[in-house]
């Protein structure tokens, strides 16, 4: 086992950021979504939904870009639910998110089997390939990495920009961070705290969706039932390990990826020495210690999980 | 101070009325507000003031009546049109996000959502000549969590003179403020007022109005009882119209203090970031007497209360009942140990809102006889107790089984008194026991605490109040900064100086003087 | 719009809630079975008809509940606490697994003593497997929501390699798929002819044991008053901490009971499809009752009809049988809604 090895192959590096990218994807939408104030634990289901929302678009003859805007469009229908039930109705945030995540994972389950009811091998489509962007991708190393990824993966470095940008430099950002600090403060301000987070989970809950999109248009060329499996909830735990940042969360994506390629190289270096489950376990035993290493000084947003209720004394 | 005259109102309420259930919170109010007038809103708690201003900002929707603002009819429950209609207002609890700086409160709201770019320098410029102009100096970049309370309420004044409002409304802006920074208070509204703005304060303190308003008008029971120009009123007449007849207030009756039952020597409480939140303090308190701790809310008496009730223990120093040391013990210890506690908050921590009334007076005592046996509880004895204290302390709920959350104020704070002074406490921990109630309920406490003490208890009231502390407290000291000063006789106490040592503009005279230099 | 509490909550009003709750999960899965090609009155009658036509098919449906009965009880109890317990999956495999430790080796123990033993020494293991995400929510501030749902995943895989690797049984001519358990340790059955074994009762126990705990003990009072409001529960001199540790041990005893009672009941080894998600269909089974342990049954039995009766329904008018799944996660959706309306009513302005 040569482990240094790895860091010096671009296969290495280009693994780790392909892996990232549907992570970022959700990790960014659940951020925004706890930055105003929402505990969106429908995630896992928005995923499987854009998934197979994606790929359905796809397999039916769309363009694939036009899978990736049916991917967003079913996950922001997910996120208004979500909003009916813990913005206007005020909803335990928990129960309702889990709620979310079962509907969202039988429907996409219920859908493909439908559609497809006697297929045995699911079927394939041609995904986004890799695109190499002139010049840089001919900067040694670094332009190979970064450069010749598809380009959904260009489409998740463009979001942090972009939901880092709005947060923090646009007149919305501000007000949809503090609707998630005190709701009040923005309600005496003469804006709409409804309207704000309903905002904010819809455009979470369509990143999300665009993540889980990624791995059918992507990173595979199908869809299986179940093929989600846990990334969600991981993206949960990164958004805390990130401190609600979005470039904390980038870094955080990346890290957590880092260790995914690793113990995958590892897994096929040292064969069958430790078994493959083992391995397995890894990425969610990881997102477990991050938490408990973050959560220590984690500052949530102060509203999080509190329902806003108009005039409620 | 006269008004000036000849104009048309700005500002007119018609029909105001506004029901909470089958209580009518506001009863066909109507009344109106001219350029450059300060109008006192003086009532009673629960006489229906922040009610109507809410409804005229917009946060409540009145079930009848309108408000009309430069003679426009204001869209009901909207407060983004009171605020371009030029309406602003300063809630008595603020309405900032803690974690954020003075700018984005400011700022949040007041450009166009589709903006592609906060315009940070333009505010900061328009800020910082608003400041200049009617002297509210605040660090923009500072975390508001930072400020003190004076410097919040500034912060709150400045979101609605960077509106450019017209009209300012202030929910009882002294209850928290000392005497000083009230004065202070009132020289920027006079000159708010000189700039051409128009101010609604509401009070319920006499002194207030007298010194800063042209006129005022008084609430009782949701309605308008008496209005009149300030230059033609007195006073007691205020006071009349504010009390109704029906109230007797309770009286202060000195006892001969006893024994000591509660010292506390040289505590000191530190937080996890090494800032000292109580200093040396020291304190005792002796049987039949009753203890005011005045202060700016936010200098330590929520530690002080927690430390009482057993609830932090992380300090050095020695807490004393009866010259029985009990440094470092768990509330339920505290609660055996004959503390009585009416906490601050009472809807999150005096009370468990989803549970019944049974429930919640079982919540302290349940878990020995004869409440419960051998970890089984007894609903029979439980039932018989709750009707009894609820009979006994006059609390008006359907039944016993009934949650609690859907109680008034006043009944969830005699819910209390009654677990907690049942038991008749040897000690009694009052914070801020009447904040947010009426007029009967906080007079029912008072009396209740003040019969304690008769009985024998000693008693420590924690008040930003301090018309409530002359009220009822035999000696009064000040706490700032966690430290105590040395407590004085009620009755020789200057207030003005109160209100200096309330602001640490003169050290308090205690035996922490000493230590002056530490930190 | 505005929404303002109710004084009182009526048992008509629950009772007409839950029931126009019902009314529309039926109606939303009413057009995904129309979108199928058939008949939705149809499909209804053959759902009812699959789960309670027969004295076969309601066995099922009951053998079915059996598990959701367990694990809606852990549910039940935790969120009662608002300990967001999701790991009631791997915890149920926790207690398969313990139960296939010490029911296929050792002592032939007579059935009276082994399955108390097996049930017990199960109902440990769940809990005190709790425990580690409850003390980090506890002591170290981390969110339990997420740890329990990622220690699913661990438990699952770990599961996964014991079947395939250390406890694979050698008779199983390569199935993944442990030793069976020796035959004192299974579940007698109760009903003739049928699947229907012993663990229904001891779920329904568990029921009225849980409803009584809770209701009649202080430690089930203390775990009301934690949930409502761990403030005011510290400052009535609660012991916050214990009782946060007491429901998890309770839960998780209660998930990893399922687990026991499913592998001793109805398959006799252990494989890792042995819950198709019995843990996560316990918090619906746990919100539709609105977390009364006694409602619990009575839920359990409604989803068991539902996953039973699509079963069948979903082969005979040929549409996909994650109907079911969808049946509850709408009703469950719904029924939150409904359960809302008991406690607050709308209106406008």
């Amino acid at each position: 086992m040569d482990l240094m090895g790895f860091f010096l192959e671009t296969g290495f590096w280009m693994a780790c950021i392909r892996m990232a990218t549907p992570l970022i994807f959700g990790t960014l939408g659940e951020l925004v979504c706890e930055r105003a104030g929402v505990l969106n634990l429908g995630i896992e289901g928005i995923m499987a939904a854009g998934c197979m929302g994606g790929w359905m678009w796809v397999y039916l003859g769309g363009s694939l870009w036009g899978g990736i805007a049916f991917a967003g469009f079913v996950g922001a229908l997910f996120g208004l639910l979500h909003s009916i039930f813990t913005v206007y109705l005020g909803l335990s945030q928990h129960v309702t998110g889990l709620g979310i995540t079962m509907l969202g994972s039988s429907l996409s389950a219920y859908v493909f089997r439908m559609l497809l009811p006697k297929a045995t091998t699911p079927p394939k489509i041609i995904p986004f390939q890799p695109l190499d962007i002139p010049f840089f991708k001919d900067i040694p190393f670094v332009g190979e990495i970064i450069f010749s990824q598809t380009p959904m993966t260009y489409l998740a470095f463009a979001s942090i920009i972009f939901v880092a940008f709005v947060l923090y430099k646009t007149p919305l950002g501000l007000a949809l961070r503090m609707v998630g600090e005190n709701p009040l403060a923005v309600e005496a301000q003469g804006l709409n705290v409804f309207l704000l987070r309903t905002l904010a989970v819809c455009f979470g809950s369509a990143m999300m969706a665009v993540g889980g999109a990624f791995l059918t248009m992507s990173a595979f060329d199908a869809y299986y039932i179940g093929m989600v499996n846990g990334r969600g909830w991981i993206c949960i735990a990164l958004v805390v390990f990130s401190s609600w940042k979005p470039y904390k969360a980038l870094i955080g994506c990346l890290l957590f990826a880092g260790f995914d390629a690793i113990q995958m190289r590892v897994q096929q270096q040292a064969g069958m020495a430790i078994p493959y489950q083992f391995y397995l376990m890894l990425p969610y035993i990881f997102s477990i210690i991050a938490l408990i290493i973050m959560s220590r000084k984690a500052a949530y947003p102060k509203a999080l999980l509190i329902p806003f209720r108009k005039g409620e004394r | 101070m006269a008004p000036f005259t000849m104009t048309e109102p700005i500002l007119k309420l018609s029909g105001i009325t506004k029901y909470f259930g089958a209580v009518a919170a506001n009863d066909n109010i109507c009344f109106s507000l001219e350029k450059g007038e300060v109008v006192a809103l003086l009532g009673e708690n629960g006489a229906g003031k922040t009610t109507l201003m809410s409804i005229l900002f917009g946060h409540y929707v009145a079930d009848r009546g309108e408000v009309e603002v430069f003679e426009k009819k204001l869209p009901p429950g909207s407060p983004r049109a009171a605020l371009t209609a030029g309406v602003g207002m300063v809630h008595q609890h603020f309405t900032l996000a803690e974690n954020m700086s003075v700018l984005d409160n400011i700022m949040v709201g007041t450009q166009s959502l589709t903006c592609l770019k906060s315009k940070k320098k333009t505010a900061k410029k328009k800020l910082s000549h608003l400041m200049e102009r009617f002297g509210l100096s605040v660090n923009p970049n500072a975390i508001v969590k930072d400020l003190s309370v004076g410097e919040q309420q500034r912060v709150e004044i400045l979101k609605v003179l960077y509106r450019d409002a017209k009209i300012l409304i202030l929910d009882e802006p002294t209850a928290v403020l000392t005497p000083q920074e009230s004065d202070s208070l009132f020289a920027t509204i006079a000159q708010l007022v000189k700039d051409g703005l128009s101010v609604i304060f509401i009070t319920h303190k006499l002194r207030e109005v007298m010194a800063a308003s042209h006129r005022c008008i008084v609430l009782r029971q949701g309605r308008v009882v008496f209005e009149s120009k300030t230059c033609d009123t007195t006073p007691n007449a205020l006071a009349k119209a504010m009390m109704g007849s029906d109230i007797v207030r309770p009286l202060r009756q000195r006892q001969i203090p006893g024994k000591e039952v509660l010292s506390l020597e040289d505590i000191t409480l530190v937080d996890g970031k090494g800032k000292k939140l109580l200093t040396n303090l020291n304190l005792t308190l002796r049987t039949n007497e009753i203890l005011g701790i005045a202060g700016v809310s936010g200098n330590g008496q929520s530690q002080l209360a927690d430390l009482i009730s057993g609830l932090v223990s992380n300090y050095t120093g020695k807490l004393k009942l009866d010259s029985k040391e009990l440094t470092h013990v768990s509330p339920r210890r505290m609660i055996k140990e004959g503390v009585g506690r009416i906490p601050d908050d009472r809807n999150g921590t005096g009370i468990i809102g989803d549970m019944s009334v049974m429930e919640n007076i079982a919540s302290v005592t349940y878990g020995g006889p004869p409440l419960s046996n051998k970890g089984l509880l007894r609903f029979s004895a439980i039932a018989t107790l709750a009707k009894k204290l609820v009979k006994k302390f006059d609390v008006r709920c359907p039944s016993i089984n009934t949650p609690v959350r859907n109680l008034s104020g006043g009944n969830m704070q005699k819910l209390i008194l009654a677990r907690e002074l049942s038991g008749s406490p040897r000690i009694i921990l009052a914070n801020q026991p009447t904040w947010g109630l009426d007029v009967g309920a906080t007079s029912y406490v008072h009396t209740q605490l003040l019969a304690a003490a008769k009985q024998g208890a000693g008693v420590l009231i924690i008040s930003e109040d301090l018309d409530e502390l002359f009220q009822v407290a035999d000696r009064i000291c000040v706490i700032f900064h966690g430290r105590l000063s040395d407590p004085k006789d009620a009755n020789q106490v200057d207030r003005a100086k109160l209100g200096l040592i309330m602001s640490g503009q003169i050290a308090s005279h205690g035996r922490v003087n000493g230590e002056k230099n530490e930190t | 719009m505005r929404l303002e509490v109710r004084e009182s909550i009526s048992i008509v009003r629950l009772i007409c809630a839950l029931l126009m709750a019902l009314g529309v999960s039926m109606a939303i899965c009413s057009v995904l079975i129309l979108w199928g090609g058939a008949s939705p009155l149809e499909g209804w009658k053959l759902l009812i008809k699959g789960a309670l036509g027969s004295r076969f098919a309601l066995s099922e449906t009951l053998t079915r509940a059996t598990p959701l009965i367990f694990t809606g009880l852990a549910a039940a109890v935790a969120f009662r606490a608002k300990l967001w317990n999701i790991g009631a999956e791997g915890q149920f495999y926790i207690g398969a697994c313990v139960a296939v430790l010490l029911g296929t080796k050792g002592v032939a123990l007579p059935a009276y003593v082994m399955i108390p033993y097996l049930f017990g020494a199960g109902a440990l293991a769940g809990g005190l497997f709790l425990l580690v995400p409850t003390f980090l929510k506890t002591h170290l501030n981390v969110d339990e929501v997420v740890t329990t749902l990622l220690l699913n995943f661990v438990v699952l895989l770990f599961v996964n390699w014991l079947v395939f690797g250390p406890w694979k049984d050698p008779m199983s001519m390569g199935w993944p798929q442990s030793e069976p358990v020796l035959d004192s340790a299974i579940l007698p059955i109760i009903m003739a002819k049928t699947r229907l074994h012993l663990g229904f009762v001891l779920a329904v126990l568990s029921a009225v044991f849980v409803w009584w705990f809770m209701e009649k003990t202080t430690w089930g009072f203390e775990i009301r008053a934690v949930g409502s409001s761990i403030k005011a529960s510290t400052f009535a001199g609660m012991p916050v901490t214990n009782t946060i540790i007491r429901t998890a041990l309770l839960s998780g005893g209660l998930a990893a009971m399922a687990g026991v009672s499913e592998l001793c009941g109805v398959k006799g080894y252990l494989t890792t499809d042995l819950s198709p998600g019995f843990g996560y269909t316990g918090i619906v089974v746990a919100m539709l009752a609105a977390l009364h342990p006694l409602g619990v049954v009575a839920s359990a039995i409604f989803v068991a009809i539902i996953y039973i009766g699509a079963d069948s329904m979903s082969r005979a008018i040929n549409i996909s049988n994650y109907i079911a799944d969808v049946t509850t996660a709408v009703s469950l959706l719904s029924v939150l809604v409904a359960l809302f309306l008991t406690r607050y009513r709308i209106r406008r302005g």
